[in-house]
């Protein structure tokens, strides 16, 4: 009885977007407006190839420093929910609750490891140029960690080298938009005071370049940190079956 | 062809979405809510997209290959919003998975109809 309700609920719903959506056709021009100055603005003036990245970093680079307070959340969120007092007659003993990788996965995850940092280095210093940028190459970073992690029942990550790289990229990404604030041509924060460079340079774009690289360290020190703290059970004496 | 591509792209979107709140609205195992949640955020992701797509448009990247010429490029404002919005979708499992973690040790179920003490 419940589902039939639910079912007729989300038909009512999905009648109403597709008579909605039924006049906006698909690959039509409709939204007239800050498209053309994005795409006008960005290789031009800001030299930066890649449109998105530009919005992203320089146009709606506010936004991002949020997004990236949003992601410093939820991982300090995430301790505080999984944290456990420990016992205290004995010391922190890291446990993992998976069992051990067979010796197949264990050599293949530590010959492809540092290729995956690799090309997630790659992928975020290459932001400006090509898709990507610093979310994704944090992403792919954190990967490699979550591979390793996976294998090794006895590989741990340091949480302080976390929280040093974390506060080291986030101070980057501040200093660098109060520095606009006094530099750049009109005094605005996260303004462009860097030369820019030519088209399709490395090193164009201005900060942009080096924003994206400061949220590529961020972003997967972060990430690596929630996985680390979903998947490492902190306590001495716990039953590894018990969650 | 467009009328297809219309229904088709959007209709998947919508289909992901309801099928989303569907599992949230539904299911009584936790892990399925957040599950079902992540597929309502991917469905909204490829809406967004879709919307901002414009017909035979390339990626809105000047490569040194579409450098001066007349090429047309999809609108890149909507990829800029997925792309914050998928983050903090991230942000959202991550917590909520780990809130299922915290109950799970509570009530060593992840069943809601047994967790008693959250009816009033």
């Amino acid at each position: 009885m419940k589902k039939v309700i639910i079912i007729g609920f989300l038909g009512v719903i999905a009648y109403y977007l597709l008579s909605a959506f039924a006049s906006v056709p698909f690959g039509a021009d409709l939204i007239k407006g800050v498209k053309d100055f994005y795409l006008d603005k960005s290789p031009n003036d800001l030299k930066v190839a890649n449109v998105v990245t530009s919005i992203v970093v320089n146009f709606r680079g506010f936004d991002t420093l949020g997004e990236v307070t949003v992601l410093f959340l939820a991982s300090t969120a995430l301790g505080s929910i999984l944290y456990r007092r420990r016992s205290h007659d004995s010391g922190l003993n890291p446990q993992r609750t998976a069992p051990e990788a067979s010796a197949l996965v264990q050599t293949g995850a530590k010959v492809i490891f540092p290729f995956t940092i690799m090309l997630g280095a790659y992928i975020f210093i290459h932001g400006h140029l090509t898709p990507g940028g610093g979310f994704q190459g944090g992403a792919i970073i954190a990967t490699g960690f979550l591979l390793m992690l996976v294998s090794y029942r006895k590989f741990f990550i340091e949480h302080n080298a976390l929280t040093w790289i974390e506060a080291i990229a986030g101070s980057t990404f501040v200093i660098l938009g109060l520095l606009g604030l006094v530099y750049a041509n009109n005094h605005n924060f996260l303004e462009n005071f860097l030369p820019a460079g030519k088209l399709n340079d490395l090193l164009s774009g201005g900060i942009i370049g080096i924003i994206y690289v400061a949220v590529g360290f961020k972003v997967g020190a972060e990430i690596t940190g929630i996985l680390d703290t979903l998947l490492t059970v902190k306590e001495t004496g716990l039953d590894p079956e018990e969650n | 062809m467009q009328e297809f591509l219309t229904y088709g792209i959007y209709g998947t979107a919508f289909f992901l979405m309801l099928l989303g709140l569907y599992a949230a609205l539904v299911k009584k195992n936790l892990v399925k809510i957040v599950i079902g949640l992540s597929v309502l955020d991917s469905g909204l992701h490829l809406l967004f997209v879709a919307v901002g797509y414009i017909s035979n448009g390339t990626a809105p990247i000047f490569s040194p290959a579409v450098v001066g010429k007349n090429v047309v490029m999809v609108d890149p404002v909507p990829q800029a919003l997925v792309l914050t919005a998928i983050v903090i979708g991230f942000g959202v499992t991550a917590v909520a998975l780990a809130l299922v973690v915290r109950l799970y040790r509570k009530h060593n179920t992840t069943n809601i109809d047994e967790i008693k003490n959250l009816k009033w």
